[in-house]
């Protein structure tokens, strides 16, 4: 995983739930911002119950939401 | 108490003392002494060559509670520090306090004689990788003070820092004590940052895996300073001492910010005959050396000299007639190692010379341009590069401070963003520089001048150069990133960070 | 005024890191590349990238141009109805022949009208880089009014032929003749191939050099480090600088003796005259290279 992006895996939730598990290069000074662009995302997109698995090295808000959109739209 | 920079710090620190507080750059001038040295005179037939360390270390007779130096001109390739503190956490010796100039990755096994009391304090200009994180964590009994190279040598010829045995690694050394770094297997070139141990400590031993007959040539630090002498295996590997050659960066990003600092330089008008520059051994600071090489051919300048640790880069610009002279106080290269010991324009120059504030005048003082690094910056130009930006520590001044008080032009280089995290804050973590120091910050997205400097804000707006306001920069790079939350810390003291006079300038404080 | 393109910077498309800098590193145009600088299996992840960015990145320095899959392609398509709705300024459209020029002027046609953009907003390069596509320039060009310019493709087009691509460039002189001569004919830029080898700042100057003297208005970039080499080399030369300053106060002089139009050396000065001369010296001033005096008599002409 390159600097300045993210990798995300998804997998669908049984439980209908959206759940994220995050890790990150800026956790502290970052971490919920983009655990609300993921969730936002996510929503936006009109998903339930999926479980996201993400490594973080310092993507910014639009690569996020590029690389969310990408990983559900190849699950779909 | 709050400092004059607005830091809280405590009046006593446990395990430092009573805290004078930092109270400007110039504020601590005047009539200061010089400590006076005891010492055990040699007469004729006295031998100082000892068979091994555990010798040296019996005769030593080094106890609980002293403070032991060691310079770190091996940097990542030193063998000595880790011998020697094996040798004497096996006599079971405890609480002592580390003197190291500097300490590198290779240092890690400190960390197993901090966590069992053998090492209980630290002072240095420098600190990276394992021993930094340990300090971080509140490994270390009592708090580590973080000086500058000038600082230190200050501390250590005005008795602040007192040395009951300084062991001095040294490439080549005569029987006789007499040292180099110029020859053998472990060169490393100039022995700047031994000079002040070796001055004055109570006892001094150099330890070499180059023992030649007496006396040697040339002679860095002279016999009469040295106790005994320890032959060993090696001092240290070559690979980790010097770098075969440092390497202008690629970086495309980084090459537009030297680009961009050699504008800032040139509209500065100190392009001048005479001139003085130092720059720093990273990718970036030698794009910068050369993009001033080419304005220096341009427009036929030949510059006084060129300071500070000396890479190839700088020793092929005095060779092309570009500096009169190179003031030498680490090499980081073979090139510049070659260059000191057969060029005779290429000069030495101890710690205490190069940047301490309390002699007759240190060569900062005569430094013209300045390129400096940072991992924050703050509203008030306050520069950070003692800790990261998770506020673990991954540095230290080194010679930050010093060259940024003493020379006319401090300019610092730095992307504006480093992943995600911007490199402007409201405050920085650690306040290692303070602002008044600090003239221009060069970023790949535009340009802030100290608003002190109307003088400089004039020239650089002539020269229609990328000016924005510190805020703007950091308001900027905040649209890109977002704002980031700062990093919590507990009360608790890791680190003192001591200005060049010795006053105190911040704290380290343990993360969360 | 003249949008210049001196240096077109191809990026990759599916790399965050750098489509966050392109727009710094000093390039007139950005090419964010989602054709062969992408592997297959991550056409679709560049795509929803490129989108973001351009959505988001402060681009307004560059003129930005996305290179999209062939339309033959199972990204092409997508690609284009993709792209084009977040309305980047111009598409260079691979391969390009007239009838994927003709097709993808229509789909931008109707785009445009579903997004409420305005019509002919969105520009096309022609990537030519085939025999075919060389010889067909002059239709190429005029199968759509949003052409603005022509890059050559050097590499695939010595690889169509069949013949070997060299650094010194014999092997492609007709190819950046006629590219040239069709260019200036119809009034769109020229761009040139990318110079490969990116450690050799000589050769990258004597090749750009080469183009310039055949016409060509620019240079296409695979190496921000190219940049700075490729702009010296298109900077006016101080004799051109010096004839369009003539040029200026030339006019100026007519415009102070109320005549309607005038000559310099024996030649009318007529619009494009001046247009060009005004474009130089604008160009010099913004490079740094004459003095605010000139600016502000420049500014008076306005």
């Amino acid at each position: 995983m390159e600097s300045n992006d993210i990798l995300i895996m998804v997998r669908p939730n049984e439980f209908g739930k959206i759940e994220i598990e995050l890790e990150s290069i800026v956790m502290q000074q970052f971490g919920d911002v983009i655990e609300q662009v993921i969730l936002h995302k996510v929503k936006e997109m009109g998903i339930e119950g999926i479980s996201i698995k993400a490594q973080d090295k310092g993507a910014l808000d639009y690569t996020i939401a590029a690389r969310v959109e990408t990983a559900i739209r190849r699950a779909i | 108490m709050k400092t004059i920079l607005g830091r809280e710090i405590p009046d006593y620190i446990e395990g430092y003392g009573r805290v004078t507080p930092f109270q400007g750059a110039f504020s601590d001038g005047g009539v200061k002494t010089r400590t006076a040295v005891k010492l055990t005179s040699v007469i004729p037939n006295d031998q100082k060559v000892l068979p091994n360390l555990e010798e040296a270390l019996d005769k030593l007779n080094i106890s609980e509670g002293m403070t032991i130096s060691f310079h770190h001109h091996l940097r990542n390739g030193d063998f000595v520090l880790n011998k020697v503190m094996e040798g004497l956490a096996a006599r079971g010796i405890k609480d002592l306090t580390v003197a190291a100039s500097s300490i590198f990755p290779i240092h890690a096994p400190l960390v197993k004689h901090m966590e069992n009391g053998v090492v209980t304090g630290l002072v240095a200009n420098y600190i990276s990788g394992p021993v930094a994180k340990a300090i971080s964590e509140g490994k270390l009994k009592k708090p580590a003070i973080m000086q500058t190279h000038g600082g230190r040598a200050r501390a250590i010829e005005s008795g602040d820092l007192h040395i009951d045995v300084a062991f001095l690694a040294a490439p080549t050394a005569d029987t006789y004590g007499n040292i180099n770094g110029v020859y053998g297997n472990a060169a490393c070139g100039t022995l700047g940052y031994a000079v002040s141990d070796a001055e004055y400590a109570d006892k001094t031993v150099a330890i070499t895996d180059n023992l030649v007959p007496y006396p040697a040539y040339p002679i860095e630090i002279s016999q009469v300073f040295i106790d005994y002498v320890v032959l060993i295996d090696s001092i240290g590997d070559p690979k980790g001492i010097v770098s075969g050659t440092t390497k202008i960066t690629k970086d495309p990003v980084a090459l537009i910010i030297a680009k961009r600092a050699a504008e800032v330089i040139k509209a500065s008008g100190l392009v001048q005959e005479g001139m003085s520059f130092q720059t720093g051994a990273g990718g970036t600071s030698l794009a910068v050396a050369a993009e001033l090489k080419k304005i220096m051919q341009h427009e036929e300048v030949v510059g006084s000299f060129a300071s500070g640790g000396i890479t190839g880069y700088l020793v092929e610009m005095l060779e092309e007639g570009l500096f009169r002279t190179l003031f030498d106080v680490q090499c980081f290269d073979i090139k510049a190692i070659e260059s000191y010991r057969d060029n005779a324009t290429h000069q030495f120059m101890s710690a205490s010379m190069y940047g301490n504030p309390h002699t007759k005048g240190a060569v900062v003082n005569n430094l013209d341009i300045m390129i400096l690094g940072a991992t924050e910056i703050d509203m008030e130009f306050n520069v950070n590069v003692t800790t990261g930006s998770n506020g673990v520590i991954m540095g230290g001044s080194g010679g930050h401070s010093d060259t940024a008080a003493g020379s006319k032009l401090a300019i610092v280089v730095t992307n504006l963003i480093k992943a995600r995290l911007p490199i402007i804050k409201d405050k920085v973590m650690t306040i290692t520089t303070p602002g008044e120091s600090i003239d221009v910050v060069v970023t790949e997205r535009g340009i802030a001048v100290n608003p002190k400097r109307v003088d400089l804000l004039e020239k650089l707006r002539m020269a229609k150069l990328p000016l924005m306001t510190i805020k703007e920069l950091k308001l900027m790079a905040e649209k890109i990133t977002g704002v980031p939350k700062d990093i919590s810390t507990s009360e608790e003291i890791v680190a003192v960070v001591e200005y060049r006079d010795g006053r105190v300038i911040d704290v380290v404080r343990k993360v969360k | 005024m003249e949008k210049l393109r001196r240096t077109m910077l191809f990026m990759p498309g599916n790399n965050p890191g750098m489509l966050q800098d392109a727009a710094i590193l000093g390039a007139d145009s950005i090419i964010l590349d989602l054709e062969d600088a992408v592997s297959l299996t991550e056409k679709d992840s560049a795509r929803i990238l490129v989108r973001e960015a351009i959505k988001t990145i402060d681009y307004s320095q560059v003129e930005v141009v996305v290179r999209v899959n062939p339309f033959d392609t199972e990204f092409g398509p997508q690609d284009i109805d993709v792209i084009a709705r977040v309305r980047p300024d111009t598409l260079l459209i691979p391969k390009a022949n007239e009838e994927e020029i003709t097709l993808v002027d229509k789909i931008l046609d109707k785009i445009e009208i579903e997004e409420g953009f305005a019509h002919g907003s969105i520009k096309l390069i022609a990537l030519i880089e085939t025999a075919l596509g060389l010889e067909n320039v002059y239709k190429v060009i005029q199968a759509s009014k949003r052409i603005v310019g022509v890059l050559l493709g050097g590499e695939d087009l010595t690889a169509d032929l069949g013949i070997e691509r060299t650094k010194e460039g014999e092997e492609i002189f007709y190819a950046r003749n006629k590219v040239a001569t069709v260019c200036r004919a119809l009034k769109v830029d020229a761009i040139d191939t990318p110079f490969t080898d990116t450690n050799d700042y000589e050769g990258l100057a004597k090749d750009t050099a080469r183009a310039k003297s055949l016409g060509l208005t620019g240079k296409s970039a695979i190496n921000p480090r190219q940049i700075y080499t490729i702009h010296s080399v298109f900077a006016p030369t101080e004799a051109e600088l010096k004839h369009a300053l003539r040029v200026l106060d030339a006019m100026e002089e007519a415009e102070k003796e109320g005549k309607g139009c005038c000559s310099l050396d024996g030649k009318m000065i007529d619009a494009p005259v001046i247009n060009r001369a005004t474009c130089t010296v604008e160009q010099c001033i913004r490079l740094g290279l004459i003095s605010d005096e000139v600016e502000q008599d420049e500014n008076n002409i306005r």
